[in-house]
């Protein structure tokens, strides 16, 4: 029952939405309407369990003092001053300061804007120089293939350079290579995707997938 | 160790170096007295997204979903502004969600400087709705009934008390979805919004994601579709000849001759890593 | 800009430059900055999501309508009257998923975990369940229908239209892998994989552009921020000139 009671409830509930689509009568619609609130609300405790986790991990290796627990600790400590001045007080705001924190020029949004954006986008924006590492080190034009992509990738980036007289010629190749070899590529691509998406939403609403669950 | 040898095992950090001097240089030579402007060559798909906004007239209704995370801030940004800008000096209304779990203080900023600048009111001209997890549901959610997901605003107004809401109940009821994202979320927009609920869609997604959107381009699921910093600076473009703002507005184009030096870079590292591994090839043999 | 935004736009300057420091070498400056951003990160969603779901979905439905001195006194006097009083205004029902969201936590515990599995499979069931007709006809069916286009020799776009069904066909015909590529279909698996193959190239190019602007857009920061910094060394040694 463990098992079979949770399957029944993924079928039920799948096969409901998925024929609510093509009968969109009022009350089934308004079922919906509640099924997807409901959801959104179990989503929102499901969340607490990753915060809980990461919570935990961090302490447990602040307790034990492993090897750099000092960075464990300002994870931690990051995380519960974001929720002290977004929930209990902000020096700008007083006590329970309410969704006013996230108003911008709280002390909640400025470490938003000036601690969290900057390191997040840094670590992205590393991207920019491993690319061209990569570029530099992996992409040989050992092959056809390998050539067929090296050649339409330099195509593409020459787009951004001017070129002169030649400029007008690029763009419109860059821009055949869009809308044509690329747009037939990628529409196999995600013609491949749906189909697979399909197959394993089917496959878990019949219970023929129950990795989900986990183990007994 | 022969040159091509020497060449083909260079350090990564000399790399990063040229890049980083690629990317400074622009802001040199504009200390310098050279400043470089590079005038785009507009694409039909992000023209289709402009001339969509240009044709609305005032008191109509825009559905604008800000999607990205700070991280696609360079490329996204600059549309999205754009886009608000457009609408605020047309008195077209706006309809602004913030989809992305990151994006909402930073969707916030941008619409309250905006609409500083157009002095347009919260809840009369534009309303914020903010973010709500699960972005697939809020998609289905709010193109049956905004109240559904969010019965208040992000500022915790009530919805119902909010005059530009009386005219407007769901998604359908706009003139369409303008949708600046940077993950799986203009993915939703496409299957369980404008898929299922049949109204305009136009994407602004980041270059990485560029490419696989054209099908649907092709295929009329979207009218419109702004690649990136080009995209973006394509966009200004048009919005500079069309009035709505000046060259010293500009964002991304701000950022072109930095993307154009870069490629350079990466595009001649190529080049020497080819010829590097053939003539070090040819020297073995 | 005022001495207080300019302290917090020195902390994002220096936080950029610490997690720039991770080109030269991996170094403790970085590591305080990789793990900050990950508590400030859950920090500010975990606060996002009590503003945006919680509050909204729990509390002002379920809560706050609830007239507490009924609620109290029907337990005191055990009369249900006063408990339908209470509950009048509250949406009490949004106690269920409360419920079953509380239930996902025992996934935590090795003997209770089979108790997360009931609400995993309501939610599961809902979002796929919708997803099923919407994937087919979204990624499937619109884009059969688009391939097949009229074509005509007389202008270009209905040779591109020959030349879109032509090679859609030959990608689709790379990945059928339950035939051995050989013969006719193993060129236009050829010319698939070529297809395949200018995709990735443009792809890859637009990736470039991708993560440069996300260069650009630090760099430009920076540049902003040593415009502010040369104005406020100005000012700092003015005014210290001056005393």
């Amino acid at each position: 029952m463990r098992r079979q009671l949770p399957i029944l409830v993924v079928f039920i509930s799948g096969i409901f939405m998925a024929i609510q689509y093509f009968v969109p009568s009022e009350p089934a619609e308004f079922v919906q309407e509640y099924a997807m609130d409901w959801v959104i609300v179990i989503g929102v405790f499901a969340m607490g369990l990753g915060l809980w986790s990461l919570t935990k991990v961090n302490w447990i290796k602040v307790q034990r003092q492993t090897p750099g627990w000092g960075y464990n600790l300002v994870t931690i400590l990051g995380m519960v001053f974001m929720l002290v001045v977004g929930l209990i007080w902000d020096p700008g705001l007083g006590f329970f300061p309410g969704e006013k924190s996230q108003v911008s020029g709280t002390w909640f949004m400025n470490f938003f804007w000036y601690i969290y954006l900057p390191i997040q986008t840094v670590m992205f924006s590393l991207l920019a120089f491993y690319i061209a590492s990569a570029a530099y080190r992996a992409f040989r034009a050992r092959t056809i293939l390998a050539s067929i992509l090296l050649v339409t990738a330099i195509v593409i980036m020459l787009r951004l350079i001017p070129l002169g007289a030649v400029s007008g010629i690029n763009q419109w190749l860059a821009n055949w290579i869009l809308i044509v070899p690329n747009m037939a590529a990628k529409r196999a691509i995600w013609m491949g995707v749906g189909l697979g998406m399909v197959a394993m939403a089917l496959k878990i609403v019949l219970g023929i997938e129950r990795s989900y669950m986990g183990r007994d | 160790m022969g040159f091509y040898e020497k060449l083909m095992s260079l350090d990564r950090r000399w790399v990063y170096l040229c890049v980083a001097i690629a990317v400074v240089l622009p802001f040199l030579l504009e200390e310098f007295g050279v400043p470089i402007f590079i005038p785009p060559y507009i694409t039909p798909e992000v023209k289709s997204v402009y001339n969509f906004v240009e044709k609305l007239r005032e008191d109509d209704v825009l559905f604008l979903a800000i999607d990205y995370d700070p991280m696609a801030k360079a490329e996204l940004h600059p549309v999205a502004r754009a886009v608000l800008k457009q609408c605020f000096k047309k008195n077209v209304k706006v309809i602004i969600s913030a989809l992305s779990q990151n994006g909402p203080g930073m969707a916030e900023q941008l619409i309250s400087q905006t609409a500083k600048e157009y002095n347009k009111v919260d809840g009369v001209d534009y309303v914020y709705l903010g973010y709500k997890p699960f972005p697939a549901l809020v998609i289905m959610g709010m193109s049956q009934n905004f109240k559904l997901f969010f019965p208040k605003d992000y500022y915790g107004t009530p919805l119902d008390s909010l005059p530009m809401m009386a005219k407007v109940r769901n998604i359908k009821d706009t003139k369409g979805v303008i949708d600046v994202a940077a993950g799986s979320v203009a993915d939703m927009w496409i299957n369980e919004g404008a898929g299922r609920y049949n109204y305009p869609l136009a994407l602004a997604v980041t270059g990485v994601m560029a490419a696989d959107y054209y099908p649907f381009l092709n295929s009329g699921q979207l009218f419109g579709l702004v690649s990136g910093m080009k995209g973006a600076a394509e966009y200004e473009y048009l919005m500079e000849k069309g009035g709505y703002m000046k060259k010293e507005e500009f964002d991304a184009s701000r950022g072109m001759p930095i993307q154009m030096f870069a490629h350079i870079v990466v595009i001649l590292f190529i080049i020497i890593g080819n010829v590097g591994y053939f003539m070090s090839r040819r020297k073995k043999s | 800009m005022s001495l207080v935004d300019f302290m917090w736009m020195s902390i994002g300057a220096l936080l950029t430059l610490f997690t720039f420091s991770y080109l030269y070498k991996d170094n403790p400056f970085y590591k305080f900055a990789e793990h900050l951003v990950v508590g400030v990160s859950a920090g500010y969603f975990a606060v996002l999501l009590y503003y945006s779901s919680f509050m909204p979905k729990v509390i002002d439905t379920v809560f706050r309508p609830i007239e507490w001195k009924y609620f109290i006194l029907a337990f005191k006097q055990i009369k249900p009257e006063y408990l339908l009083a209470a509950l009048k205004g509250s949406q009490w029902w949004y106690l269920v998923p409360g419920i079953l969201g509380v239930m996902m936590w025992t996934r935590f515990s090795r003997k209770l975990s089979w108790i997360s599995r009931f609400s995993l499979a309501f939610y599961m069931g809902i979002g796929i369940g919708a997803s099923i007709p919407l994937t087919l006809q979204n990624y499937v069916l619109k884009h059969l229908t688009s391939t097949i286009q009229p074509v005509n020799f007389t202008s270009l776009t209905g040779i591109w239209r020959l030349l879109i069904v032509i090679l859609v066909f030959c990608t689709l015909v790379y990945f059928f892998f339950s035939r051995e590529h050989k013969g006719a279909f193993g060129a236009s698996a050829k010319v698939g994989i070529w297809v395949l193959m200018i995709a990735f190239g443009a792809g890859f190019g637009l990736t470039v552009m991708g993560r440069v602007a996300l260069l650009a857009e630090r760099v430009i920061f920076l540049r902003d921020y040593w415009v502010e910094l040369k104005y406020f060394l100005y000012m700092l040694f003015k005014y210290g000139m001056l005393l």
